[in-house]
């Protein structure tokens, strides 16, 4: 086998130094009817060859975004991401090293997660960031939990503009432990409505901007009411070249930012590995979840990088810490921080503004054709409309045609009664060609 | 015979008393690399992008008007940059990684390569399903490998990493009670004191209180003191097999028939199933969930912390309370269910916004398919092999911290040796750091004074592990020998010497600002 180097010469040369007659000997302390004897039933070794074959058949039945005019969004953005993100994070010293816990030689990895730290916190508007959490649907989670922490209050008021699956996974943890949720109903511009909600036991309000349908909203005066009556605001992004654009959660009064960050350096890839962003105010740091990278100096007065303030963690406080969190994304943070350098915020602004400008043509196209309605006021490349039939059977017809049109608001949440909604992303991958070939096939789909 | 022109070309240094310090900061080739705030970068862009025809102005006070703060880099700053910084880390391409608990192996670059097909890297988590049957079938696959290795019936794909599988398998454990009526009495989790911080911290997460089991002087689970505090009130206990002392539990059997005795269930961390992947199922010694981190058994890259992938193998007892999403085959083809309510009324919830970490799920399968049935039993044993060689290799000059028998896949030492020498395990894990090695994992388990967990995994050569065994053998003599300066100060040929980790957490300083008067953007 190609990744076992040991030979049988020096398999025997090592059970010899060891003491052992055979490998059997080291496996002793299995009881013996827990030991199987021979090869589970499962394929035997296979060639790079064989195997390229056989997972590259696999890949050969899905439709790559890439292959198809494309408009998915729904929390997971379609970018380019230059050639020279996916070089750098293949660099052995970057993919085979791991959590950086001895700092003299993981300074690599230290300096780029204060970098991304740094990157993440500017862009939010917020004074600290963290290296990171999984995704933005645990970052929500996780946010919802320090809230109860900070205020010692047990609630969180939900707006019915936060993605389904975000306060799906967010309940399905916080109710564990105690935590109540309210979640409103769906509603395409209605994120102010959670003021009329926050009471004495209000922990956090949750909104997100833009929301599921689209819509920006400036939530300034939600961050009032909220710090009014005690409590805070959690904003959630869920594509955060959204903010290269929009004013900043941390300008409009955020307390804690919850991010997806996969849409800057990061694939698709079918919904992970992504980044979670997790940003907050200096007075929440010790409440925060994950590794935080700080700057220290060595023996001899030189700045180096340390992970730190280790006594929120699991393997320091056990059942005390502030999450169970231990990996972070490490990888797509390199990937998020690589992208974010090449663009600065000269290219960050102009990627923004050419979403905006892909997502404004896209929804010209659609006001066009019969039988569709447009019903995100303001968005950034995302927005909702209303079809005169169910938008899955719609999308899965066009499917057929090879033209991804986007994702139908009931496959997030069946129940919500909107099956006529379909959510439609554009990027600045989008073509000019895409788009009449998604106004041509849904007009003639809506005409027959 | 030398044909090499050696004339102004010395053949040996000049032999100088003490290194003067550099000018400039760097170190031979090492550069003292900026931060990216630190440059020219303000207003800079690596990007070519079309000018934009649109300047927002229809979102009117949406529009973000203050500087954001990031400075941009050309590519070949870019390149230069994070090169400069990488060189600076360790890894696992460079040498010997034998950080115990973590199993740094080989990431073969076959994975990488198939990870990155169009087919998986370049599809949206919610296309029509019939534009992704490859991927449902990707993730079909890889559930019946799982299955199969661990002789358990279900497999929930989702969490994201080992701790989000502990996460996973607490919560199925306790919809298993709700369901049974049981939840309100059943509060506590019992945990050995050997396991990792994350089982108890997962617990207190999911809002039990937790109990810790004793050991046993040969290092296993105390099975009188678990016996004593199993009962009515017990939800899981949380055990780690093999453990992370290193050892096979040997009561195992027993252990878990206790555990269902006394109506609770059992949660094995699966953190060291590298050591018994392909010989010992865990379905066969009564596990009813375990987490499976794929970046440590199955070889996906840990990427300086991250992203793992930790699927969770569950019972037949637990397997209904699953979390959405799941893949079905149904005979006509391949379906994702994604709201629990559709088909299974019990399953617990949702862990994550989409299916999981399909990436890592390619580079597993990818894996294992290379190598098959008879290659991940021969992982287990030269895993097992490598970390005994080691054992026996440094017992004279090292004190194990169990001596007798054999270890599994990583050898645990504690620091009786180095009694009287005023050297700490820190100290001697900072001069293998001079001396080109990565240290073993401190201090861990908390069990054991001053430990030192060696694992060396499988895809160490005989080589290599004797270059390892004879720079410890050297270092362990010096510091017998008394050469105390070679500790205390060390590391002194690493990048950084060693880093002032109180200082950071007592004056946090956890992002750049600029300088007072400077004018960059911030």
């Amino acid at each position: 086998m190609r990744y076992l180097p040991l030979t049988p010469d020096d398999r025997a040369a090592m059970l010899a130094a060891i003491g052992a007659k055979s490998i059997d000997d080291l496996f002793v302390d299995v009881p013996q009817a827990a030991r199987r004897e021979g090869f589970v039933d499962l394929p035997r070794v296979a060639g790079e060859l064989e195997v390229e074959r056989a997972l590259g058949a696999m890949a050969d039945k899905n439709t790559a975004a890439g292959s198809a005019p494309f408009f998915c969004g729904a929390g997971a953005y379609r970018h380019h991401v230059p050639a020279t993100v996916d070089h750098i994070i293949q660099r052995s010293e970057f993919l085979t090293s791991y959590t950086p816990y001895q700092p003299e030689i993981a300074q690599g990895t230290l300096q780029y997660l204060y970098e991304f730290q740094t990157q993440v916190a500017n862009l939010t508007g917020m004074e600290v960031a963290n290296a990171s959490l999984y995704d933005g649907s645990t970052a929500m989670a996780e946010g919802v939990l320090m809230a109860t922490r900070a205020t010692r209050r047990n609630k969180a008021v939900i707006s019915g503009g936060v993605h389904p699956h975000y306060v799906k996974a967010t309940e399905t943890v916080v109710h564990a432990v105690g935590v109540e949720t309210e979640v409103l109903a769906p509603a395409v511009d209605a994120e102010a409505d959670v003021i009329a909600q926050i009471g004495p036991d209000t922990a956090c309000v949750v909104v997100q901007t833009p929301n599921v349908f689209g819509t920006a909203t400036d939530v300034t005066k939600i961050a009032e009411a909220a710090h009014a009556a005690g409590a805070l605001l959690i904003v959630v992004v869920t594509e955060a070249v959204s903010m290269g654009l929009l004013k900043s959660p941390g300008e409009m009064g955020a307390d804690i930012v919850a991010a997806e960050g996969q849409s800057i350096g990061n694939a698709l890839n079918f919904g992970g590995p992504y980044v979670g962003l997790f940003a907050c105010t200096g007075k929440l740091i010790r409440q925060m979840p994950g590794r935080l990278t700080g700057e220290t100096v060595d023996a001899e007065g030189r700045r180096g990088f340390v992970l730190t303030l280790s006594t929120r963690e699991q393997h320091i406080r056990r059942d005390k810490a502030t999450s169970n969190i231990c990996t972070n994304s490490g990888l797509c943070t390199l990937a998020f921080s690589i992208h974010m350098s090449l663009l600065g915020e000269t290219g960050l602004r102009d990627l923004a503004l050419l979403n905006h400008e892909k997502a404004l043509a896209t929804r010209d196209a659609l006001a066009a054709v019969p039988g569709i309605e447009i019903l995100t006021p303001r968005f950034f490349n995302e927005f909702a409309v209303r079809l005169p039939r169910p938008a899955a059977e719609v999308v899965d017809a066009l499917a057929q045609h090879r033209v991804l049109a986007g994702v139908p608001y009931s496959r997030l949440n069946p129940g919500a009664g909107m099956d006529d909604v379909l959510l439609v992303a554009a990027t600045e991958t989008t073509l000019d060609a895409d788009i009449k070939i998604l106004a041509k096939f849904l007009t003639k789909m809506l005409a027959d | 015979m030398s044909t090499m022109n050696t004339v102004g070309r010395p053949t040996t240094p000049n032999a100088v008393e003490s290194k003067p310090a550099t000018l400039t900061g760097g170190r031979g080739l090492l550069q003292d690399e900026a931060l990216i705030f630190e440059g020219d970068g303000w207003g800079k862009t690596g990007v070519d992008l079309p000018k934009p025809a649109t300047d927002g102005s229809d979102l009117g006070d949406l529009v973000r008007r203050d500087p954001i703060g990031l400075p941009g880099l050309s590519e070949p700053e870019a390149m230069r940059h994070y090169v400069r910084l990488s060189q600076k880390n360790h890894a696992i391409d460079l040498a010997i990684y034998p950080l115990g608990s973590c199993t740094m192996k080989h990431n073969p670059r076959l994975n990488e390569k198939m990870a990155r097909l169009a087919g998986f890297s370049d599809i949206h988590p919610l296309q029509p399903q019939s534009t992704v049957q490859g991927a449902l079938q990707l993730m079909d696959s890889l559930a019946h490998w799982l299955k199969t290795l661990t002789g358990m019936p279900a497999v929930a794909l989702s969490p994201k990493a080992g701790a989000h599988g502990e996460l996973c398998g607490l919560m199925a454990i306790r919809a298993a009670h709700e369901a049974k009526g049981e939840h309100e009495q059943r509060r506590k989790v019992l945990v050995p004191t050997s396991a990792h911080g994350t089982n108890p911290a997962t617990a207190a997460f999911v809002g039990y209180s937790v109990v810790e089991v004793a050991q046993t002087d040969d290092g296993r689970v105390d099975v009188a003191d678990l016996a004593s505090k199993l009962g009515p009130d017990v939800a899981a206990i949380m055990v780690t097999n093999p453990n992370t002392c290193g050892l096979f539990e040997r009561d195992i059997l027993e252990i878990s028939r206790l555990t269902h005795e006394a109506g609770a269930y059992f949660y094995c961390d699966g953190a060291n199933f590298n050591a018994i992947v392909g010989r010992v199922r865990p379905g066969d010694l009564g596990v009813d969930a375990m987490h499976i981190n794929l970046h440590k058994t199955f070889s996906t890259p840990h990427g300086g912390g991250g992203p793992g992938a930790g699927p969770v193998v569950l019972s037949e007892a637990l397997a209904p309370f699953a979390p959405a999403p799941w893949v079905v085959d149904d005979g006509d083809g391949f379906k994702l269910v994604e709201r629990e309510e559709d088909e299974a009324e019990q399953a617990f919830g949702r862990l994550c916004a989409f299916q999981g970490q399909m990436g890592m799920y390619v580079r597993a399968l990818s894996y294992m398919m290379s190598h098959g049935s008879d290659g991940l039993r021969q992982v287990a044993e030269d895993a097992v092999l490598n970390a005994n060689y080691i054992k026996a290799r440094l017992s004279d000059l090292m004190s194990p911290a169990f001596p007798d028998g054999p270890c599994m896949h990583e050898a645990l030492f504690d620091d009786e040796w180095l009694k009287g020498t005023d050297i700490t395990t820190l100290d001697f894990a900072k001069a293998m750091i001079d001396e080109g090695f990565h240290p073993m994992t401190m201090y861990f388990p908390l069990v054991v004074h001053g430990a030192m967990l060696i694992e060396p995994t499988e895809t160490e050569s005989k080589a290599e592990l004797d270059r390892f065994i004879e720079a410890m053998c050297l270092l362990a003599q010096a510091a017998k020998a008394g050469d105390v300066d070679r500790f205390k100060g060390a590391p002194f040929h690493a990048p950084m010497r060693r880093l002032d980790e109180t200082r950071a957490a007592r004056q946090p300083v956890l992002r750049w600002t600029a300088p007072q008067g400077s004018n960059a953007a911030a």
